[in-house]
């Protein structure tokens, strides 16, 4: 995963509340066996006229020219609420999104984020709606800066750590195999009877 | 030694703790872990990729359900991406040892059927699943929550999960409900009340006489719809009638095991004097039968009621989202729901597809016919034995014979990766838990309600105050 530190970019301001993760992707567009190819489907039900034929409606936010390129998507208050699917933000990061900077987030989406390089903030978006130009994020020093205007996020430490570093989680959890080895031994003592999966038949 | 009273949750955490570390979060053990075709692929990938093993596919349980067919399974899968995911899930299980409910089996249904349904769901367990109605297992006193796929990945490699402590929210709902309201008004009630984001960062705990009185079906109904109102886990402590659901069940513990079990499970409800972090009562004697009427579903009011006014709202995000929810779902402020035409019913879903909601579907649905304009009325149960058990009691035959069209078990119609679809500019009275926009079907108009009261939609062509029907 490409570590976080810096992103200066354009904010492109969808700010609505409940934007769940069947519009930021739609089940029929996640059908993929793999993280790539979702970019297409991002918002296929809001972005495409004829989401079948891929015809762009201009007047979707995402699509105006203005905002091509931008990093930065802004969003009301639980943003990313519903669905598990993590197929939403492989899809932000795809479509080229780095920071969503909204009111709230869902927190299986915002567990989602930190996991794929994409930074979750919780800040009031519309003041930065309101920028002409480019927003600055710096993630060690969590703030937002356009111009000489600065806005101060609070993120907690262990998404932090996972967005700063780029670090696989699976092997910072492996380092403490010893303990999970240790719990497993004292569960079965403690609870045999939570350790019969099999049916009976089967045992 | 006296120790502090603690809730449910606080106990099936502190049960489940492998290591705290210096930022507040731990490392959770986790029992049970079920899997289906949608977001594991790429997990089963990053493991092959890292060179990993699945740690305990012991502890995993796979079955196909979000794309599967409800038509006759022998004929061929009509899209072909559905078909590559359904083949992957059997490939990865063979390829990682997990044991996988195929799609022929009699067993097979939606993921959170089929859990508590072969005792794989227990009281006091952690269980997770890719999917954030994972919750209804909560109904048995587990601690269950959706993840992602990252975390779906980490727990194949690690059997564990990290995470940080959640606030705790009791969610009381006194006194007895009315005649014709079920779980699922219950459910609508509450996410009507809290509001879609009103339990992020809590586990809610059911509790009150209504609660007590539902069935473990009921219970399983109420805690699916946790993660509507916003929390990622619900949980109703376990009582004797959740033991008399899960004693003989294929994967429950039996003999001494299962009454080791037993006293353990009577540990688990909350201490006398635990404090919650939040609490919200409900009266459950002036909840009527609900009904949503926008995009979002705390847009909920009882049958009886009309469509509000943006205007209604004082904040303004709420204004601004009731407009577009209008715009999207054609309706105009102030109309009666009782007025709202419906050309498509489906009864399934995680939420209801279980006997007791086929029950009070067909209850409704004996001696009468679908309406002239209804296009569709499904019925879908939610599992093979709930199918079986459906049909040994003649419940299809009352399906049929009203009209309705009686199908295989899947998630169906409720969000649109398979065959079921709503037609776009068409509405749906639905016992599904999401009303998104497109969730049914590109330009797709849900209302969400229960069982009862979509059989009465069914029926009379248009949404329906099932009592009137019935009373």
């Amino acid at each position: 995963m490409r570590p976080f530190t810096t992103l200066r970019s354009k904010a492109v301001p969808l700010i609505q509340d409940n934007v769940d993760t069947d519009a930021i992707i739609p089940s029929r567009e996640m059908k993929s066996v793999s993280k790539d190819g979702l970019a297409d489907g991002l918002f296929a039900g809001w972005r495409y006229l004829d989401a079948a034929a891929r015809i762009p409606d201009p007047d979707f936010v995402l699509n105006k020219p203005q905002y091509d390129g931008a990093q930065i998507l802004l969003g009301g208050a639980n943003f990313g609420c519903g669905s598990s699917r993590e197929h939403a933000v492989w899809a932000l990061a795809e479509y080229g999104f780095r920071a969503v900077i909204a009111d709230g987030f869902s927190p299986i989406f915002r567990g989602n984020c930190v996991r794929n390089g994409l930074l979750p903030i919780v800040l009031d978006p519309r003041p930065l709606a309101g920028v002409d130009g480019e927003l600055d994020i710096d993630l060690a020093a969590q703030t937002v800066r356009a111009g000489d205007a600065i806005w101060h996020f609070d993120i907690d430490a262990e998404g932090k750590m996972m967005l700063a570093e780029g670090l696989d989680p699976i092997a910072l959890t492996l380092r403490l195999a010893a303990a999970i080895d240790a719990h497993e031994r004292a569960d079965r003592a403690a609870h045999a009877w939570a350790w019969n999966v099999l049916p009976e038949a089967r045992r | 030694m006296s120790q502090q009273p603690r809730t449910l949750y606080e106990k099936v955490w502190h049960d489940h703790v492998v290591s705290r570390r210096d930022d507040g979060t731990s490392l959770i053990w986790i029992d049970r872990h079920l899997i289906h075709e949608v977001t594991t692929p790429q997990a089963f990938e990053g493991l092959r990729i890292a060179g990993r093993r699945l740690r305990r596919p012991d502890l995993t349980l796979a079955v196909p359900d979000h794309n599967v067919p409800t038509r006759d399974r022998r004929l061929p899968n009509p899209d072909p991406e559905s078909t590559t995911q359904l083949a992957m899930l059997e490939s990865n299980c063979a390829e990682f040892g997990v044991e996988l409910i195929d799609i022929h089996a009699a067993e097979q249904g939606i993921v959170h059927v089929i859990g508590p349904e072969q005792g794989f769901t227990l009281p006091g367990l952690t269980i997770v699943c890719g999917d954030s109605h994972t919750a209804t297992h909560g109904a048995f006193g587990a601690l269950a929550f959706g993840i992602g796929t990252s975390e779906i990945e980490h727990v194949f490699a690690t059997q564990t999960l990290l995470l940080r402590q959640a606030k705790t929210m009791e969610v009381r709902v006194t006194g007895t409900l009315g005649f014709s309201v079920t779980a699922k008004d219950v459910a609508l009630a509450i996410i009507g009340r809290l509001g879609t984001a009103g339990g992020t960062g809590y586990v809610v705990e059911y509790t009150g006489e209504v609660i007590r009185d539902l069935s473990i079906e009921g219970r399983m109904t109420v805690c699916n719809m946790a993660i509507e109102g916003g929390a990622r886990s619900g949980m109703v402590a376990p009582d004797e009638k959740t033991f008399a659901y899960l004693r003989g069940r294929p994967r429950a513990p039996t003999g001494a095991r299962w009454d080791a079990a037993v006293a353990y499970w009577r540990t688990l409800p909350s201490d006398a004097g635990a404090a919650y972090d939040a609490t919200l009562t409900i009266d459950g004697s002036e909840i009527a039968p609900q009904v949503t009427w926008g995009t979002s579903p705390e847009d909920v009011v009882p049958i009886t009621g009309r469509v509000p006014a943006p205007d209604s709202f004082a904040d303004a995000g709420k204004r601004d989202a009731a407009l577009r929810s209008l715009a999207y779902m054609d309706l105009a402020p102030g109309t009666r729901l009782q007025d709202v035409a419906v050309e498509n019913v489906f009864i399934g879903s995680c939420t209801n597809s279980r006997i007791e909601d086929l029950r009070a579907a067909a209850a409704v649905a004996k001696g009468r016919h679908i309406a002239s304009n209804i296009r569709q009325a499904l019925v879908v149960p939610g599992s093979g034995l709930v199918k079986r058990q459906a049909e040994a009691e003649g419940l299809d035959r009352i399906f049929t014979e009203a009209g309705f069209d009686w199908r295989e078990p899947g998630c169906s119609m409720c969000l649109s990766m398979n065959p079921d679809r709503v037609p776009a500019g068409e509405r749906c009275a639905s016992t599904s838990n999401r009303n998104f926009v497109g969730r049914q079907g590109p330009g797709a108009r849900t209302h969400l309600l229960s069982p009862a009261m979509a059989a009465a939609a069914a029926v009379t062509g248009r949404l329906t105050d099932v009592r009137e029907l019935m009373g």
